[in-house]
């Protein structure tokens, strides 16, 4: 056993608004600069919809993640043996996206209202480009064009996730009786099994030991941009104006000091939990190469149970320090990902082994079609709460979504979601009936404990439940010789490599 | 496998890492929020590193309320976090501007003159030269230069205007208060110190839910978003609180996890319908019909199939329901009449003002009896009338309990035939009635209850009445469940499950079902109604003043919640009394020529009876309501009101009592005429106008391309043609003038629509550049905006600059009016005060003008005063209390004294003085010194003021001693889990005794914000941590609604509102566009033909943060509508194509967003984009830039909301009055011909 702490950001589907205040915060925060412009370290996407970078869940187009190939995992993007491949592709990487899959940045000639000459007619601020700064006729794209379904028979119409679907499935894009939509928001998935870590020509990508957070070393990177293509995600970006590529670090900066990270603080939805866990670094290339139907599964056995004393010990052993495991055992994300089992990874398929989670969103009841033919619109039910199998979202583009394609394992979260709030309503309003409340939590595996506990941290949940972030340890996790710390308290801010402002050491 | 796991520390290797920790330090925060007009009011922290501001975060210390509830953390939303965008960009105003022909001419002018009032006078009055300059009124051609030259042409050309035309030709514009409210008294105090008139601004964003006041007397009052979740099922129409209260959106997720079921009534799939149970796909405008089918169920199941106690207490204590109403006899049988009243019966014929006392069957004495609580206890003119303003079943004389009866259905002396109206169509509906017959001063006269009527109106039978009912739910009569779908579209069974769901709820919890409503509820020309049908569902259910319970409106309103003390310095109550506050709707509907082109109102506005209106045009609605003080009307004569004093005083008066006289007997003998009644001509034209914190010409101008054609006398693309002339009666027809303002200044912070068009430009602080307090009613705490940095380049914080402008003001002044001068003052007919049982209207409207009635200031006409100005000391003043808060100050009619505690302030040592005219007055020089006066005065942040406030409500309703104890024990009956202090033994001890100690000031609330006091003001008990609810007072404590009977209200029995057939809630449906003048000249060629919505927008609130980098990133970019696939498919259009929507008002060029998502027949275009921003040329009419969604719309106002001095049908600013309806709009698309477009 080789236990590691992991960072952990989950997401509650049902709860997100689609507002981008996470994007926002990212923004303001690490990308408002030259080169920079077009990145979204956090963007949030309309599904069904394209998303940004367009259509990045298709792997027949982008070759992202891993795959299995005689038993051992490959990176997809190497079709033929490994290092043949590279060097080949060393200059031209065919399944890198282009300026046309992201967008081209955009501001306006604002000073033109202030500086127009006297004419005949108003003056207006047309769109010039951040990267040639020549006016633009018309914007095309912009990093969350499809918003709402905006675009819909071009976008959502394209989405990847609806492979499977039957035709009568798919009238949810254009039929009002079958039409749903709802958001997807994504940072970097600091994954146990990362591609773009595996495809750095330069070693410049590594995944840190005390929290798991993959960053790109910004003195390392030589823009070889196979991170960019290896991930899956499309999460790490080349960087036009300094030749590097950067991508989410989990705000490891606030983190490190037990803050939240910047997009799950300003998260106004408050869908976002953030959360320590413990796995066994061991089993990672056994979970990444589990087969599609098992894969959440073994995604959920790799992530330990943090209250097992043998579990506590390896951790100890393996220098954890005491506050990673007191945080361990208050984790959100442990709870919501592998005790309650509503939460589950983006897209495990890629085989990444990503370490953020989902929680999947309810959706109103769907029409009948008598609407549609000029009738009057009415439910197909009329239960008080919905049935799950009444509501739009198919659980089909659920699953292809979030559980490489196993429908059980979304249903299971829906079901158990759906029993919580039918067991709050029997306390808070008292018309189901005790003994029909307590029979549906059963039928989903929960005790009424476990109902009142997903209650409080989901909806009552305060910032210090939603965030259980243990502080590092700097002085023996310091980026400086950790026996200079009375130094480093005198020079901090200067930067890593300012030597003359440190003095003696003891 | 693991070897990409860096789990050693190198400092070699991980040294990089300073990289981004670097990044990620700052030197401080500060908390701030955003001055928008938004309803957030979110605690933000703004980071500032090497003396830059660049980025924020929400603040998370928010006081917790009680535990059972989410907390409020984080507030804030997408364009909240983007707000440092701007403090930099390249849009911020940095410096003053001005058009450059302006400053030419003034440079010449100045040259010539030494006096700058007189180089004004010889731009303005060069014709040709000032129709030059209002032609280049939005074509470009600014100048940079300054702040004092700036001053200087704008005190000059308000100085000529006040000589010239008097004070009230000068206007000045700056709306919703609450997000900064000292940012808002800075020009509104000035400009009530010289006399101008300050524009409406809740009403005029039609934002004013006019059913409010109807039914509830309150202007808006909605909880706070914590408490949405304590609903067990909350009903949305026209909400969308995902897009538009982005920052209490968790709140509805939330409220579905604690096991309310959530119902959206949206006619797109909207983005709170993502999260709904049941999505209601309203077709647009028809939510009336949903909710009268909802009313019918739920008036079949729990009345007559069974009879359901909690309702049934809840009615007779809490709404009209009871009260007994005349039947009278009308052409085609009997009709609905006016409320019983004290006056008609013989045994009330002593009681003071026996025409505002109302009447209801006492089951026990078999009599009707007066009931407590009517309006005419609040202004008791005898003293066995005090202590009686309260909703006790008590017969008013005697003081005996009585017990109503809600029907006379068994009891009956007769059953009668009473015509109801469908109005869509020509349907009528004969329905019997149960009656009591009273011997009244006309003889015998059949009454019968509210609750009888609405019944019959709803046309659910009862056995023993017969006419034309509904059979059943399947029959299509009005209002059945199968009767609505042919306006809603939505199945019968929808109708009747939710309706089954939402009473049901509302049993079980005792009114916890919500409905939360916004714009696209509001904004329709028949939203009263909208309202009113949801309102009465809540009614019958007992939701109204129950926590979790009720309709909650959020749009635009903002609560003020210190309005107490804030209104004193806002509008400069405490140096001239009464201020000049305009119905702006009224304003702009006349002086942007908008009302010439309605035609007859019974065009488009369906009544039972066309014959039995007085006028036939809207306008003349408008006059008549000014010339009897119904609305306010400013400028207020066809000559100076400086003027008119000087002209009493020459021929003889002596006293300010003589004056009154003169100008009554002027006004009657016609000599003299309300400026409104001839708005074209030029004498009465608004000639200077301020705007700051607005966007006054952008997302504010309703019927833009009007005001451009006719206010600014600028280019425009309107094509509509007049069609109002043969109509108006009472308004002077005139041609339209071109250009009717002289100057116009904007101070704001962003070249957006509004200072493009402007002469002058003045740069405004950033909201992270300055001091003031913020509060709204999305939550209970009172907050700071605090300055991060200082005000950039040249701009001032709006109380700086105003501050300057009274400097400059007062120093040109000193010349022109050394001595005080004296004007005339008018005001309307207020609620909240005795004007608002003026006007009986027993026998119809009475005019005095007609004849109908004495000319009487202040009871049949506006009140008439006369006022002092000191404009040599504007600068003085401004900066300084004034000696009037030292008399009776206060809001909603609550008013005490503030002598001791002006005069106890001033003693505190850190309090600064303003010391002139031999007097000390309390220093309001800074805008921190104005905030923390603000949170001294007020019962919401003082509790000793509170206190006060609370003993004066109990002395008006008599909540104390025996009448207390009779209220808890009435109250507990109904709700006894209600919580009541040992030993309070009234009103005042018992809410605000604990807190009597309380008191909070700026810095406090720097250190983190605090929650405000429950208050007289207000209608929510907030004690302990409870989340605000609207009305559980009146539930809880027996304080009446501050309407006619005290009570709810379904119906409204002003003769205007029967002759238009709303005394109950009628259905009338959206407008027939084929009547409306709109599409008369435009091209239809390939174009759809589409219904315009204008909703609330998810990247901009309003217009701000619509020209925000951020936002257009997130976004498309630019200005688009939405349009369906299918729709789009039809005509050729594509996602993203180069679009123009237009009508006769006007063009709007754009991209269009082709989604299945909209509903066809329907285009959105989000309020409110820019039309600064990526607009290319039209390719029609005059082939200029393409306008934005404004261009496109045109103002209606319905004459119904222009009544008044009839209880909670008064005046009240923003508070009642008329709406500028856009909604009912429609327009032409069609793909652009050249895709190439031209720039």
């Amino acid at each position: 056993m080789d236990i590691r702490a992991q960072l952990s950001m989950s997401f509650h589907m049902d709860k997100c608004i689609g507002c981008h205040t996470c994007s926002v915060s990212c923004k303001n925060v690490w990308t408002s600069r030259r080169g920079a412009e077009y990145m979204w370290w956090n963007n949030v996407e309309t599904k069904p919809g394209a998303g940004y970078p367009l259509t990045w869940e298709d792997q027949e187009r982008y070759r992202g993640g891993w795959e299995v190939s005689g038993g051992s995992l490959r990176l997809k993007l190497l079709k033929g043996p490994g290092k043949i491949r590279t060097l080949a592709n060393i200059f031209f990487q065919p399944n890198l996206p282009t300026v046309d899959d992201y967008y081209e940045p955009f501001t306006y000639d604002y000073q033109n209202l202030f500086n127009a000459p006297a004419g005949d007619d108003q003056p207006t601020a047309r769109p010039k480009s951040l990267i040639t700064g020549e006016f633009m006729e018309k914007i095309v794209l912009g990093p969350n064009w499809d918003d709402d379904m905006a675009g819909s028979p071009l976008y959502a119409a394209n989405d990847p996730n609806l492979k499977g679907l039957s035709e009568s499935q798919k009238e949810m894009l254009t039929k009002f009786h079958k039409l749903f939509f709802f958001y997807l928001p994504r940072i970097c998935n600091h994954c146990l099994n990362p591609a773009c870590v595996a495809s750095c020509p330069s070693g410049a990508i590594y995944k840190r030991g005390e929290d798991g957070i993959v960053l790109i070393d910004q003195d390392t990177c030589r823009a070889w941009r196979f991170c960019v293509s290896a991930c899956p995600y499309k999460k790490p970006y080349y960087n036009w104006a300094n030749g590097k590529s950067e991508k989410c670090i989990f705000c490891y900066p606030r983190t490190e000091t037990g803050q939240p990270n910047a997009c799950a603080h300003a998260c106004t939805g408050r869908i976002r939990f953030v959360g320590a866990l413990l796995y066994d670094a061991d089993r990672i290339e056994d979970v990444a190469k589990t087969p599609d139907d098992r894969l959440v599964e073994a995604m959920r056995e790799i992530v330990l149970d943090p209250n097992d004393p043998r579990v506590i010990e390896e951790a100890r052993k393996a220098g954890i320090d005491e506050n990673w495991l007191r945080a361990a055992q208050q984790s959100p994300a442990y709870n919501l990902f592998k005790k309650w089992r509503i939460a589950m990874p983006n897209h495990p398929e890629f085989r990444t082994v990503p370490m953020n989670f989902y929680i999947p969103p309810l959706s109103p009841i769907l029409h009948n079609a008598k609407a549609e033919n000029g009738g009057t619109f009415d439910p197909e039910s009329t239960e008080f709460f919905n049935e799950i199998d009444k509501m739009r979202i198919p659980v089909r583009f659920l699953a292809n979504m979030l559980s490489a394609g196993n429908e059980q394992v979304v249903l299971e979260s829906l079901k158990k979601q759906m029993a919580v709030r039918i067991y709050i309503r029997q306390k808070r309003v008292g018309d189901i009936g005790d003994s029909k409340a307590k029979s549906v939590l059963s039928s989903v595996g929960l005790t009424p404990q476990d109902a009142e506990d997903i209650y409080r941290l989901t909806s009552l949940g305060t910032f210090q439940e939603r965030f259980v972030i243990p502080e590092t340890h700097r002085e023996h996790m310091t980026t400086v010789d950790p026996r200079t710390m009375y130094e480093k308290r005198g020079s901090v801010g200067f930067g890593p490599k300012k030597k003359e402002f440190l003095g003696r050491t003891w | 496998m693991s070897n990409w796991i860096q789990d050693e520390i190198n400092p070699g290797k991980r040294g990089w890492e300073e990289f981004y920790r670097n990044r990620w330090q700052y030197d401080k925060t500060v908390r701030s929020t955003h001055g928008n007009n938004c309803t957030g009011g979110c605690s933000w922290m703004v980071y500032v590193k090497d003396g830059i501001i660049t980025w924020e975060l929400q603040a998370v210390d928010y006081p917790k309320l009680d535990q059972s509830l989410p907390p409020y953390e984080p507030r804030g939303c997408q364009r909240g976090i983007s707000a440092s965008w701007y403090v930099y960009s390249p849009v911020r105003i940095k410096y003053p501007y001005v058009r450059g022909i302006v400053i030419d001419a003034w440079k010449e002018a100045r040259s010539k003159h030494a006096d700058p009032v007189d180089a004004w006078r010889s731009i303005v009055e060069n014709a040709e030269l000032s129709k030059k300059i209002k032609w280049s009124r939005g074509k470009g051609g600014f100048r940079r230069f300054d702040w004092d030259t700036a001053a200087e042409i704008i005190v000059s050309a308000q100085i000529y205007t006040i000589k010239k035309y008097g004070p009230d030709r000068n206007i000045a514009f700056s709306p919703i208060p609450a997000m900064s409210q000292i940012s808002y008294t800075s020009g509104a105090r000035y400009n009530q110190l010289i006399g101008g008139v300050h524009l409406s601004f809740y009403d005029y964003y039609t934002d004013l839910p006019n059913a409010e006041p109807e039914v509830w007397g309150e202007q808006t009052d909605s909880c706070e978003s914590a408490d949405w979740y304590n609903a067990g099922y909350v009903v949305m129409n026209g909400a969308n609180p995902n897009m538009t209260r982005t920052a209490d959106a968790h709140f509805v997720s939330e409220l579905r996890m604690g096991g309310a079921k959530l119902v959206v009534c949206a006619p797109d799939y909207s983005q709170v319908t993502k999260y709904a149970d049941l999505w209601v796909p309203l077709k647009t405008g028809s939510d009336t019909a949903f909710w009268l089918g909802v009313n019918h169920v739920i008036l079949k199941e729990y009345f007559v199939d069974k009879k359901t106690p909690y309702f049934d207490v809840y009615c007779k204590n809490y709404t009209d329901l009871p009260n007994l109403v005349k039947l009278t006899k009308g052409k085609d049988g009997y009709e609905l009449g006016r409320y019983l009243k004290a006056c008609d019966l013989a045994a009330y014929a002593e009681e003071d003002n026996p025409e505002w006392k109302f009447c209801m069957w006492d089951e026990k004495t078999g009599k009707a009896r007066v009931v407590n609580g009517g309006m005419g206890y609040r202004y008791p003119q005898k003293h066995e009338s005090h202590g009686k303003w309260n909703t006790l079943l008590k017969d008013g004389k005697t003081g005996e309990d009585i017990s109503p009866a809600l029907t006379l259905l068994d009891i009956k002396d007769d059953a009668i035939e009473v015509v109801f109206h469908e109005l869509d169509k020509p349907e009528r509906y004969k329905r019997q009635v149960p009656v009591k017959y009273v011997e009244t001063k006309e003889g015998r006269t059949p009454v019968t209850t509210v609750f009888d009527l609405y019944m019959a109106h709803c046309g659910v039978g009862r056995k023993g009445l017969s006419g034309d009912y509904c059979k059943n739910y399947d029959d299509d009569r009005g209002f059945s469940p199968a009767w609505q779908e042919k306006y809603t579209g939505i199945g019968r069974d929808t109708i009747i499950q939710v309706g089954r769901e939402f009473a049901s709820n509302a049993e079980v919890t005792k009114g916890r079902s919500m409905i939360i409503c916004g714009a696209s509820f509001n904004h329709w020309y028949h939203s009263d109604l909208m309202y009113r049908s949801g309102m009465n569902a809540l009614m019958l259910c007992g939701c109204v003043g129950r926590n979790g319970g009720g309709l909650q409106h959020y749009v635009g309103q903002e609560k003020l919640a210190p309005f107490d003390s804030w209104g004193q310095i806002a509008h400069s109550l405490d140096w001239v009394r009464p201020p000049r506050l305009m119905s702006n709707p009224i304003n702009w509907y006349l002086h942007t020529q908008q009302f010439k082109y309605d035609s007859a109102i019974t065009d488009y506005h369906v009544v039972p009876d066309k014959s039995a209106l007085e006028y036939q045009h809207t306008a003349d609605y408008a006059v008549r309501s000014v010339r009897l003080g119904w609305m306010p009307g400013y400028p207020q004569f066809n000559k100076s009101s400086i003027a008119l004093y000087d002209e009493a005083q020459r021929s003889g008066a002596k006293t300010d009592a003589d004056v009154v006289d003169y100008v009554v007997k002027q006004l009657k003998s016609g000599t003299l005429d309300f400026a409104i009644a001839d708005p074209d001509a030029p004498e009465n034209w608004p000639r200077v106008w301020l705007i700051w914190r607005a966007n006054a010409l952008g997302s504010s101008a309703r019927g833009q391309e009007y005001f451009f054609k006719f206010l600014l006398g600028t280019h425009n693309n309107l094509v509509t043609e007049e069609v109002a002339k043969p109509y108006l009666k009472e308004l002077k027809y005139r041609e339209s003038p071109l250009g009717k303002l002289d100057l116009l200044v904007d101070l704001n912070m962003r070249m957006n629509t509004t200072p493009t068009y402007c002469d002058i430009v003045l740069p405004a602080a950033h909201w992270y550049e300055k001091e003031d307090i913020n509060t709204t009613e999305l939550h209970s705490f009172i907050h700071p905006m605090g300055a991060a940095v200082q005000p950039n380049w040249e701009s001032k914080s709006d109380y700086d600059a105003y501050r300057f402008l009274s400097e400059k003001f007062a120093e040109i002044a000193k010349k022109h009016f050394p001595r005080p001068v004296k004007e005339v003052m008018t005001a309307p007919l207020g609620h909240d005060t005795p004007g608002e049982i003026a006007q009986p209207a027993l026998n119809g409207v009475q005019d005095w003008k007609k004849g109908q009635c004495e000319a009487i200031p202040g009871k049949t006409m506006p009140s008439i005063s006369v006022v002092e100005r000191d404009y040599a000391n504007i600068d003085k003043q401004y900066i300084s209390v004034g000696p009037l808060m030292k008399g009776k100050y206060g809001f909603h009619g609550i008013m005490l004294d503030g002598k001791d505690l002006y005069e106890n302030y001033l003693k505190q040592e850190h309090i600064d003085s303003v010391d002139f005219n031999g007097q000390k007055f309390i220093s309001i020089r800074t805008a921190k010194e104005a905030c923390n006066f603000v949170m001294a005065f007020s019962g919401t942040t003082n509790g000793e003021v509170g206190y006060r406030q609370w003993v004066e409500e109990e002395h008006h309703t008599g909540l104390h001693a025996e009448t207390y104890d009779a209220a808890k024990k009435a109250v507990r009956e109904i709700y006894p889990e209600v919580e009541f202090r040992a030993g309070a033994h009234g009103l005042a001890e018992e809410i605000a005794g604990p807190d009597r100690n309380f008191t909070v000031t700026y810095d406090d609330i720097v250190a983190q914000p605090r929650r405000w006091l429950t208050s007289a003001l207000w209608t929510g008990d907030n004690r302990k941590g409870r989340a605000y609810g609207t009305w559980t007072i009146q539930t809880e404590r027996r304080v009446p609604w501050r309407t006619l009977t005290g009570k709810q209200h379904f119906y409204l029995d002003h003769p205007i509102f029967l002759e238009y057939g709303e005394g109950l809630c009628a259905h009338k449906y959206k407008l027939n566009p084929a009547r409306m003048n709109e599409l008369q000249k435009s091209d239809k060629t390939d174009a759809l033909m589409l219904n315009y919505i204008t909703p609330h927008s998810k990247w901009a609130i309003h217009s701000t943060h619509y020209d925000n980098l951020r936002m257009l990133t997130l976004s498309r970019g630019g200005n688009s509508c939405w349009v369906n696939d299918k729709d789009a498919e039809s005509v050729g259009i594509k996602d993203n194509d180069w679009v123009e929507a237009y009508n006769d008002n006007g063009i709007f060029v754009c991209r269009a967003v082709v989604s299945a998502r909209i509903p066809t027949g329907t285009c959105f275009a989000y309020h409110s984009q820019e039309r600064t921003i990526n607009i290319p040329k039209a390719e029609q009419r005059n082939k200029i830039r393409g306008g934005f969604h404004n261009s496109l719309t045109r103002q209606r106002l319905k004459p119904t909301l222009m009544t008044g001095g009839y209880g909670q049908f008064s005046y009240a600013f923003n508070g009642w009055g008329p709406i500028p309806i856009i909604r009912d709009t429609t327009v032409l698309v069609r793909k652009m011909r050249n895709q190439e477009v031209k720039w």
